[in-house]
């Protein structure tokens, strides 16, 4: 087996199968011993839990790349990507269609008035342009470089997801702290990578002295 | 879930399934019982004590559906074991509450530090259900035991200058570890207006379901105060003094603009993040709406007459 059939038959199969596991385990614990005194406050955390955790998972493939030298991490970030835009999107259908069953009315008014809700919303349609544009069609059409400007926007999504979770919580900030700070490392490392990519051409293109 | 009841008639499961399916299930469902076991380990090692000679008091709350123990005894907040809901069950699992003393104290003719089972000796312990309403828009209906706070104030003769009662929970982060931790301001601490701690429905809770109270609930003593959010009714009470000042309260520090001295059940009124006119009663899909004073307007809204309800959350 070549490399490239390693990855496409066995690495991506595995990988997706590992990302629909904490679906199937919220599945699987509600046919069976159910998900506790409030279930649909239990699912919401739940599935709001995962969609941030893919959203910085999805964000740590590049650094993961470039620290570990696996060049072929690479090719999970579109998977890993749609994965956390599936779990959003879960996150806000179980508010929507179990939390206020469909009441679109006093889901309205919680958008404006609730300004965690409204952050977790600014998010929500932050992400949409960059599942659309995930196909290879996408990214020819586009043209690497818009591509790329475009899908940093994972960043403030990122962060916009850490400060949701952050105003949501009572008082015990500890959790979206935590979110928050691996966050800030991986932009971190992406912003001295690319200093330091600066750095290197301008040495080049500055003229030596003879 | 789909649960059948197998009729005699009915095919039994080695007749249908091939004999190693049927062994496997087996095993599944002895491991399941073996997890029941350990589960209902976890409300305490010696187990919940029924609680002798209590009598049914005839306000309680008939026409609504009580919410089982297991989901009163799993769902907590009580910081001191964790900040997540499924945390105290855990955490509290070996706290031992006897022996237990609690002061009281301030402004009383009588001040003394007395032994629980000693404090609640005279008293007939009560049948109560209430509706309980928690700041974050869940409810329950508790069958709690007690007895009214009043009743046991009275015994150490408030003065003239008792205008509020502040309440204390133990602190004692090697026995409540979630103390290790700042998420609240330690001890936890309460308070009402005198007259709310006088009033008929303010109970001293020893017990939930005609059993001790479990520790992840507040063992145990703790305050029910059913026309305010739950937080009100503070835990594992060892402090009451009687005072002249409106003593500080442990939400209201850690969130002033959140959480107001009187937080009394009010629809009308929404918490700074969440809307508080409806609530998700334990056990049900849709969320119902929020009554004034929780449903117990007839009784405590005299106690309010004149105050701004909005300014005074
Ligand atoms: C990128 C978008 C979003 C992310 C990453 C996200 C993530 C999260 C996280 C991590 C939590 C806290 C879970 C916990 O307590 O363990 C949460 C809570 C919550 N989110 Fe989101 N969220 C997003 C968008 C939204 C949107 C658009 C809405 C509503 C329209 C929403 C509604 C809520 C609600 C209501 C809660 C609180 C649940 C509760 O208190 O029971 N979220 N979210």
């Amino acid at each position: 087996m070549t490399t490239d059939q390693r990855i496409r038959f066995l690495v991506k199969p595995a990988v997706f199968v590992l990302c629909l596991g904490p679906l199937a385990w919220i599945i699987g614990r509600a046919l069976t011993i159910g998900l506790g005194a409030n279930p649909i406050e239990y699912s919401n955390r739940y599935l709001g839990d995962w969609a941030l955790r893919f959203i910085l998972i999805a964000l740590a493939v590049t650094p993961g790349r470039e620290i570990l030298g696996w060049s072929w991490l690479a090719r999970l970030r579109r998977m890993l990507g749609l994965f956390a835009f599936a779990y959003v999107v879960l996150h806000v259908l179980s508010y929507v269609g179990l939390d206020q069953f469909f009441d679109w009315w006093a889901i309205g008014g919680e958008i404006l008035k609730r300004q965690y809700i409204t952050v977790g919303m600014i998010a929500v349609t932050l992400l949409i342009p960059l599942a659309i544009t995930s196909t290879n069609g996408m990214v020819r059409r586009m043209g690497g470089r818009a591509w790329q400007r475009l899908h940093r926007l994972a960043y403030v999504i990122g962060m916009l997801g850490c400060l949701h979770f952050y105003m949501m919580v009572k008082s015990d900030t500890r959790e979206p702290i935590i979110y928050a700070s691996i966050l800030a490392c991986l932009l971190g490392y992406r912003l001295i990578a690319a200093g330091r990519r600066r750095l290197a051409r301008n040495r080049r293109n500055t003229p030596q002295p003879a | 879930m789909l649960i059948k009841s197998i009729r005699a008639s009915d095919a039994k499961p080695s007749e249908i399934t091939p004999k190693s399916v049927y062994m496997d299930r087996r095993r599944f469902l002895q491991t399941a019982a073996a997890g029941a076991a350990l589960a209902s380990f976890a409300n305490g090692p010696a187990g919940a004590a029924k609680i002798d000679g209590i009598k049914k008091w005839p306000g309680s709350l008939t026409s609504e559906k009580l919410t089982p123990l297991d989901s009163i005894a799993s769902y907590n907040n009580f910081y001191e074991f964790g900040t997540d809901k499924s945390d105290p069950v855990r955490n509290a699992r070996f706290f031992m509450p006897r022996p237990w003393t609690v002061a009281i104290g301030g402004e009383v003719a009588k001040p003394a530090t007395v032994d629980l089972d000693a404090l609640l000796k005279p008293h007939t312990p009560e049948e109560r259900i209430y509706r309980m309403r928690c700041v974050e828009a869940w409810s329950m209906v508790i069958p709690w035991v007690g007895i009214p706070l009043a009743d046991v104030l009275k015994r150490f003769e408030p003065t003239s200058k008792a205008k509020f009662v502040a309440f204390e929970t133990l602190n004692d982060p090697k026995r409540m570890p979630g103390q290790a931790v700042p998420s609240l301001q330690w001890p936890y601490v309460e308070g009402l207006r005198i007259d709310e701690a006088m009033h008929p429905l303010t109970l001293l809770a020893v017990g939930i379901y005609d059993e001790d109270m479990p520790n992840q609930n507040g063992a145990p003593l703790r305050l029910v105060v059913p026309w305010k959010y739950g937080f009100k009714g503070i835990k594992s009470i060892v402090k009451i003094s009687l005072v002249e000042k409106q003593p500080p309260t442990s939400w209201n520090i850690a969130a002033p603009n959140e959480y107001g001295f009187f937080s009394n059940v009010n629809p009308k009124v929404d918490h700074q993040r969440w809307s508080q006119a409806k609530e998700r009663r334990s056990g049900e899909f849709l969320r119902r709406d929020t009554l004034m004073f929780n449903g117990y307007g007839d009784e405590v809204a005299s106690m309010y007459t004149g105050l701004d309800l909005k300014a005074n959350y």
